[in-house]
């Protein structure tokens, strides 16, 4: 009945036996010991537990573990190197862009996501990209200033990156 | 102009830090994921456990069959009402003279009241077992009517929910003042207006957990729970479970936003550690979203029957009111006191002769009403603002002017309302005047006039409202209003504060730093906040009623005073000078006048500690602790402002604009009061707009998940214009007065004002909340089939009106 997974959180590999109607949460959350991802709703409307698999934002209430085997997630916990804060947590702290931050990873990486598919969201683009995200503390706009904020450190750091290539 | 929580407008910078908009020391951790929720909590041998609930509103229990759950493997233990004999009553802390409190049981005990009570709990050794064998244990339950409507409860045919109490009234409880039947006579007018407040759920993004750890050889039991009053839960659940209260330990790790729904002492706080002094195993329970939906305390839900006596000139000669307050089935810890609050502030920021009051609290087949985000406030502000508004209409007045006719001056404060309270300073005026002109409110209604002959629909609501905070003296709170700080100086220089105020989000360990900083003349990183460990910090509160730093941060301030003086003492004596004349400022201690004769603070500090050479009667150590006790609320206020217009032929309301001009006294990080400014606003129009707990005929939750119930997207909310005046209190010594509940006490009737104002050329005076397209739509439509449309009808609107016809 079991199946074997394996599945490279964060860039380190793990294994595991697991039922095969285990929530890809779960396993992050009880087998892997990565918490930071969180369960608002188990019905994949909050986004609280929003992770990127193979990069693209997902709701990891609603994917089974069993269908993340053989791929690749990155959590809230492995989104920046070592001890930096990506340019979006940065942006977050920066913008008091959150205040239980309960919501806040998968908001985070659902930020993430808007960002590699628009690099320059205007405010309506925003609002929209973070749709399958709730937050019940912040009224949304110091969120909305932070995916702003995110964006214009990103690309800067992309033009000083591309300027420093040439 | 402060717009967009970027230019943080007139904000008193009283300090190095204070004033200043300072990120926060909470947010390195909870942007990385790498901090602690409750359910985030692992232990060796946890086990976890699953309620079964009752799938009926109200029924007889003839029998529980829990043998095939208990035979699975894996399943530790079943439990119904009958194996927990020991374990107390789930607590209510109101006492009035006629309040009912009914029996409150942790499991249902031969009865269910409302869908979702507890049943029976599964423990079992993983979440995926306890909630499959949730599912076989039998229950037969048998029926009974349901009484749902506050009004038909009343009626003498209504069913019983309790039989011995013989009636579905919880309490009634009067207020009055001056002589309403005079005002009646002399009133040029009386205008009249029903209004639904309706039920909504708080909806905290990190739903309720419970961990509970009993160790029996040290007789230790410990608690971790998403609580906003930890020390108050450690008494409650001692009391239910038997424990001395010594021996119980709560610890509120990160809490994931409350809103007054972790003001509570639930069923579940107390099964799960009773389960774990069974087991000898520590017990986890979090809760689903749907049982946060259908089993965390609900808001609101009120009926009020509001008539305003006034002069055609518009003077307010009386105001009387009846409000009708859903309970639900049981009282949770503060159900009763709500509609309380109500009452007390319902003449809002008006001089009202003449105030008759009557509240009535009422047993339905529901969850619990409580506390939520203003909690009572809302409802009042919703009343008086609203018929504020009918009058207006009315008598022909302009909304904004006819309030600030009513206003009392800002000589007249502290100014006692018709409810007896003492207002303790404001400037209703100059909020108002700052709200307008931040709006463009002349132009708003140039606009609107000429958009009526157009066919469009544009409105302008005005919300001028004040709020109680700070809450607030012990006389007048049911568990002690007071706070508690404990501050210490360590050896090394650093500083450990100890609060009570234990936060779920405001951010009380960055404003206490920066508090604590400017009194020491210190960096507020080298602050530590401590909070929500009851055996760390001294007996404490919590944080709601908006009280966290204007009664937790006043704790620490005198905490810290009192250090200040020893450490003058110590400083006068060991630099020969007097204390009076001792500076302490920029990392240093020194002597006034004199450059030469100072100290480094950590000099001073550990001369504290190795006390080699102390002043006579010195005690060595540097740690205060003060309990402070206010000897007021507070009384912050505001104006907010919104436009819209509506689109009669599909009922949807586009907000234009959102003005809010709010005045909570002195701030300490404007970065932070805009946030719960916002996040305030958001959840008011919230309410106005989307939410609403609906119950069916048979008392199903059928709003019971988020796929139903509104919470707004991002896309949904608009942006805000905010600016502040200042106004200090002098309750407390900083002048500040609290802001957590602003927003969401002012924009809901600023929302419905709008609305209504919107279209009133079609009569229309009123429609019930939440204003979804559909309800606007048919308040158009019915409205436009009784009258004919205006004369100056175009062909959009005549075409609108056939249809609907």
């Amino acid at each position: 009945m079991k199946k074997n997974v394996r599945i490279v959180i964060n860039g380190a590999e793990h294994r595991a036996e697991v039922e095969p109607r285990l929530l890809l949460v779960h396993f992050l959350r009880e087998v892997a010991g990565l918490t930071g991802t969180h369960i608002g709703c188990e019905t994949s409307l909050c986004g609280a537990c929003t992770v990127l698999l193979d990069g693209m934002a997902v709701k990891s209430c609603t994917v089974l573990a069993v269908q993340a085997d053989g791929r690749s997630i990155t959590t809230i916990e492995g989104l920046a190197a070592s001890e930096n804060l990506h340019p979006i947590q940065e942006a977050f702290w920066e913008e008091h862009g959150l205040q239980c931050g309960y919501c806040t990873p998968g908001m985070i990486l659902c930020a993430h996501d808007l960002l590699q598919q628009n690099a320059s969201p205007s405010e309506q683009e925003i609002r929209d990209g973070i749709g399958g995200n709730l937050c019940r503390c912040t009224g949304y706009q110091h969120i909305v200033n932070a995916v702003k904020a995110a964006s214009r450190k990103m690309n800067q750091r992309q033009r000083a990156a591309a300027r420093a290539a040439d | 102009m402060a717009s967009n929580g970027k230019n943080n407008g007139k904000a008193k910078a009283n300090g190095q830090w204070v004033g200043k908009r300072f990120k926060r020391k909470e947010d390195p951790r909870l942007v990385r994921g790498i901090s602690h929720y409750t359910d985030d909590i692992k232990l060796p041998r946890l086990v976890h456990c699953v309620f079964v609930r009752s799938p009926h509103a109200h029924a007889r229990i003839a029998s529980i069959n829990t043998e095939a759950a208990r035979s699975q493997p894996g399943v530790l233990t079943v439990i119904t009402s009958a194996d927990i004999e020991g374990l107390g009553m789930i607590p209510c802390a109101m006492q009035m003279p006629d309040l009912k409190i009914p029996a409150h049981p942790a499991l249902a005990k031969g009865r269910v009241r409302y869908v979702g009570e507890p049943v029976a709990v599964v423990v079992a050794e993983d979440a995926y077992t306890a909630r499959d064998a949730a599912e076989m244990v039998a229950v037969d339950y048998e029926p009974l009517p349901v009484v749902l409507d506050i009004e038909k409860a009343l009626q003498k045919e209504s069913a019983l929910i309790y039989q011995d109490f013989g009636t579905n009234k919880a309490f009634t409880h009067a207020m009055k003042s001056g002589d309403i039947e005079a005002a009646y006579k002399k009133a040029d007018r009386v205008v009249k207006v029903r209004l639904i407040n309706q039920r909504v759920a708080p909806t905290a993004m990190e739903p309720r957990s419970v961990v509970a750890e009993y160790l029996p050889g040290e007789n230790r039991l410990t608690i971790w729970a998403s609580t906003q009053i930890p020390h108050l839960l450690r008494t409650q659940v001692a009391i239910m479970v038997g424990l001395p209260e010594p021996a119980v330990r709560v610890i509120a790790p990160e809490v994931g936003g409350g809103f007054g729904s972790k003001l509570n002492v639930y069923a579940e706080d107390g099964v799960v550690p009773w389960l774990s002094m069974k087991l000898a195993r520590p017990v986890k329970w979090t809760e689903t979203r749907r049982e946060s939906l259908m089993v965390t305390i609900h808001g609101r839900d009120t009926i009020n029957y509001l008539e305003l006596a006034l002069k055609k000139d518009g003077t307010i000669l009386g105001l009387r009111a009846k409000v009708l307050a859903d309970m639900g089935a049981y009282h949770q810890l503060l159900t009763p006191l709500i509609p309380q609050l109500t009452a007390l502030m319902l003449p809002g920021c008006y001089k009202i002769p003449a105030f008759d009051c009557e509240i009535v609290g009422v047993f339905t087949n529901k969850m619990s009403t409580d506390a939520y985000r203003g909690a009572g406030r809302p409802e009042a502000a919703y009343d008086i603002e609203r018929i504020m508004d009918c009058a207006a209409r009315e008598l022909n007045l302009d909304a904004a002017k006819f309030r600030s006719k009513n206003f009392p001056q800002p000589r007249e404060f502290p100014f006692t309302t018709a409810a007896g309270l003492l207002y303790d300073s404001a400037n209703y005026q100059q909020s108002l005047k700052r709200a307008l002109q931040l709006a463009g409110y002349d132009k708003l209604r140039a606009r609107q006039k000429a958009g009526w002959k157009q066919g469009k629909y544009y409105g302008v609501g005005v919300s001028t409202y004040v709020e109680i905070c700070a809450i607030g003296p012990s006389a007048a709170t049911p568990a002690g209003g007071w706070e508690s700080a404990t501050v210490r100086i360590e050896p090394t220089g650093k500083v450990t504060v100890l609060t009570g105020a234990s936060p779920h989000g405001q951010g009380q360990e960055t404003t206490f730093a920066q508090l604590v900083a400017d009194q020491l003349g210190i960096n507020p990183d080298d602050i530590t906040i401590i909070h929500g460990d009851t055996l760390a910090v001294p007996y404490g509160i919590g944080t709601f009623g908006s009280r966290g730093t204007a009664v937790g941060g006043t704790a620490v301030y005198y905490a810290v005073e009192k250090l200040k003086i020893k450490i003058a003492a110590l400083a006068a004596h060991l630099l020969g000078a007097k204390p009076a004349d001792i500076v302490i400022a920029h990392g240093r201690v020194g002597v006034k006048g004199n450059a030469k004769k100072s100290m480094p603070w950590g000099e001073i500090i550990l001369a504290a500690y190795t006390a080699r050479s102390i002043p006579a009667g010195f005690e060595p150590g540097m740690e205060a602790t003060h309990f402070f006790e206010p000897s007021n609320f507070t009384f912050p206020f505001g104006t907010h402002i919104c436009a819209v217009e509506v689109d009669p032929e599909t009922g949807e309301i586009k907000i234009e604009k959102y003005v809010a001009v709010d005045d909570c006294g002195n701030v300490i990080n404007p970065m932070l009061v805009d946030g719960q400014v916002q996040g305030g606003i958001a959840q008011g129009l919230s309410q106005a707009l989307y939410e609403e707990m609906v119950y069916n005929e048979d008392g199903q939750p059928i709003t019971g998940s988020l796929m139903d119930y509104a919470v707004p997207k991002a896309a949904h909310i608009p942006e805000f214009i905010l600016d502040r005046t200042v106004t200090p209190t002098p309750v407390n010594p900083m002048g500040v007065k609290g802001v957590g509940e602003a927003g969401t006490i002012a924009s809901t009737p600023c929302m419905v004002n709008a609305v209504c104002d919107a279209l009133s050329p079609l009569g229309i005076t009123n429609i019930d909340m939440p204003l979804k397209p559909e309800r606007v739509w048919r308040a158009i439509a019915a409205a436009q089939a009784a009258v004919p449309p205006p004369a100056a009808t175009t062909a959009k609107s005549a075409r609108t009106a056939r249809r609907t016809a």
